[in-house]
């Protein structure tokens, strides 16, 4: 393989672990909070669509990214409405959020199929992008791309170096002790499940709006789970996240890099990868049964509901 | 004032009065979707729920449907029984479709008696092994059974379209992607001389009460249910936890796949790369609606196979997409778990507010 093949592979990376990027940093505050949010797919997929019509109807990207994370927040005022407020059980109200989304962005989005538009251009970072190799590989991707760097970022100042980060562990960690220290918990709760929302509507916007600018249904094509099991492979760090971002990224477009080898396997095989990477992924961590029950949040999945103390 | 009360005891009646409260809900909540889009709403109800069940005909198709919906709803329902998140009945399914229809196109050119047991049983043990391997997974390495359940959904569905664009077309196809017609030894007798009703169906009740009678009668049973609920009381009794979650994995990958071999070989006749418009995840809720127990399951998979038959039909009577079916479905969940809430709260109206 030559250096340009090389190139353009971990350019195609970028671009393919962009969403589980975006989404995963999304899932990974929520839980941190002590939530377990299944409903990924459902939000994504409402981005996506939403997204989509928003931009084909009004011609404004940004307004269009705009309206896609206010749907996926959206979306998860219900889930957290269910599971905070009436204790709802959050595997079972995560899996309705996924049903209710995947059947719910096929019927607005039927009106839309086939159509096309003009999705987020490159744009070439003068300078930087430069740099050999690493300057074509980073810095000639779309604005949304760049906004997942910034925002992974930004995250992994909070979550480790902020006030705000602390609450929102030891709400994660022990609610009834950050209840007794005067933290809202529900309201921490709620933050981080809506930030969520907004991040997979975030990741369904930058599916239909930049990765193939067009809306089919069930586009995301399990996005939203591979990033559950991406938050678990991560160990609920913000910098693993964006490196497992990359290499699920990679799984998925092993057929470019066996092409370049000169390799011909059935695409349809090959399309199972990044399913079965996952699924050899989540064996080799959770084998360490001691490492995984140390680094999850501790009352992950667990209601808190502040009229009954523990 | 109004106020929100725990109760001390689980009301039974909100038990059973949950599910149709959910439904109606979900109607009301339906019938002003439908005014916002500018359909009648009385008739939009109508073709959803009245016609599905009006003549023979629609009602064999319903059958058609609540076959695969009660199998892999009365799996399900022991897997959640005993706390194991089993999302997987979509790829068992799809497992035992393609499983039985490698093995019963083995059958294409015969009348043997042999093939239609044959080739159910291979799409019985394909379901079988299709749920065996996420449940190895957990038992060995404590792997999440909710994500490695759904990984393997999608792993089935690419391997079943590899299979009907590879080795399993029909050579004299026209290169369509579709196995050659099963032979008529290989078959699912109908129910009924027309429409497409089958036996799957009647085999479906079966093994709904038949895990009624596991989960309520036998010794088995009551482990699952104490493991399940209390699983520490469960290890303390000396119940073995691998035995009970092979038991259930295995008996849901059994149903489902025979709910996928009873498609191929039954309504489709062929393998085909689309054999489940979501049967596997829309078992999850006629579960739940079922309130996890397997005659519950029953009347909730008929609610369920009627929504799927009135998707259709609203699509030809009234050109309301399809899709409006999974809406519904994630709808009623939602409500439905809404609903729970008043399993274990009351609401109390304090007249005095100083009570």
């Amino acid at each position: 393989m030559d250096i340009d093949l090389i190139t353009q592979i971990l350019f195609a990376t970028i671009k393919t672990g962009t969403p589980l990027l975006l989404i995963a940093l999304g899932e990974v505050i929520c839980e941190k909070s002590g939530v377990l949010n299944l409903g990924q797919e459902g939000m994504m997929l409402m981005g996506a669509v939403v997204g989509f019509m928003s931009a084909f109807a009004t011609g404004n990207l940004g307004l269009a990214v705009f309206a896609a994370m206010a749907m996926g927040a959206l979306m998860s005022l219900i889930f957290g409405f269910l599971v905070l407020h009436l204790g709802a059980n959050q595997v079972a109200t995560g899996l309705a959020l996924t049903i209710f989304g995947t059947g719910l962005s096929a019927f607005i989005g039927s009106g839309v199929i086939g159509e096309t538009l003009q999705g987020f251009q490159p744009i070439i970072i003068p300078v930087l992008s430069d740099i050999p190799v690493i300057g074509k590989i980073l810095f000639t991707h779309d604005l949304l791309v760049y906004i997942s760097f910034v925002v992974a970022a930004a995250l992994a100042f909070i979550a480790n170096k902020t006030r705000l980060g602390l609450t929102l562990r030891a709400v994660g960690e022990n609610p009834h002790a950050a209840n007794a220290i005067g933290i809202k918990v529900l309201s921490i709760r709620y933050f981080a499940i809506m930030f969520g929302g907004a991040m997979a509507g975030l990741a369904g916007a930058y599916m239909s709006l930049s990765y193939t600018p067009m809306w089919v249904e069930n586009m995301t094509s399990g996005r939203g789970w591979i990033a559950l099991a991406l938050v678990v492979f991560a160990s609920w760090r913000i910098g693993n996240i964006m490196l497992g971002a990359y290499l699920f990224g990679l799984a998925s477009i092993m057929h470019l890099v066996l092409q370049g080898m000169g390799w011909s396997i059935s695409p349809n095989l090959l399309a199972m990868l990044p399913y079965v990477a996952t699924v050899v992924v989540m064996v080799i961590i959770s084998a360490d049964q001691f490492k995984e029950k140390l680094l999850a949040p501790r009352s992950l999945g667990k209601p808190f509901d502040p009229r009954q103390m523990a | 004032m109004i106020q929100v009360q725990a109760r001390t005891d689980s009301s039974t009646l909100m038990q059973f009065a949950s599910p149709i409260i959910a439904i109606a809900l979900t109607l009301i909540f339906g019938s002003i979707l439908f005014i916002i889009l500018d359909k009648d709403p009385i008739q939009a109800l109508h073709v959803l729920l009245i016609m599905p069940l009006s003549d023979a005909y629609n009602v064999g198709e319903m059958l058609v449907k609540m076959g695969p919906l009660l199998l892999c709803a009365v799996g399900l329902s022991l897997c959640y029984r005993a706390n194991l998140w089993n999302i997987g009945a979509e790829g068992q399914l799809l497992a035992g479709a393609l499983g039985g229809s490698a093995v019963g196109l083995l059958f294409v050119d015969s009348d043997s008696s042999l093939a239609l047991p044959i080739t159910l049983l291979a799409g019985i043990v394909s379901g079988m092994f299709w749920a065996a391997l996420p449940t190895f997974l957990k038992i060995k390495f404590n792997s999440n059974l909710i994500l490695t359940t759904i990984m393997f959904n999608y792993i089935a569905l690419y391997l079943l379209v590899w299979a009907v664009h590879g080795p399993l077309r029909d050579p004299d196809g026209f290169g369509f992607p579709e196995s050659a017609m099963f032979s008529d030894a290989t078959l699912l007798p109908t129910l009924i001389e027309s429409g497409r009703a089958h036996w799957g169906v009647v085999i479906a009740i079966l093994a709904g009460i038949a895990a009624w009678v596991i989960l309520s009668k036998t010794h088995l049973g009551f482990q699952i249910r104490v493991f399940g609920s209390d699983a520490p009381a469960a290890k303390y009794a000396g119940f073995s936890a691998n035995k009970i979650t092979w038991f259930v994995m295995l008996f849901a990958g059994a149903l489902a796949g025979l709910a996928g071999v009873a498609e191929v070989i039954g309504p489709i006749g062929q393998l085909v790369p689309v054999v489940s418009p979501g049967y596997g995840y829309a078992a999850i809720i006629v579960a739940y609606l079922g309130r996890l127990h397997p005659i519950g399951a029953i009347a909730a998979s008929i609610f369920l196979a009627v929504l799927y038959m009135g998707g259709d039909l609203a699509q030809i009577e009234m050109s309301i997409p399809t899709a409006v079916v999974g809406m519904f479905q994630g709808i009623l969940l939602f409500f439905l778990l809404a609903c729970d809430f008043f399993i274990r709260y009351r609401i109390i109206l304090n007249k005095d507010a100083n009570v």
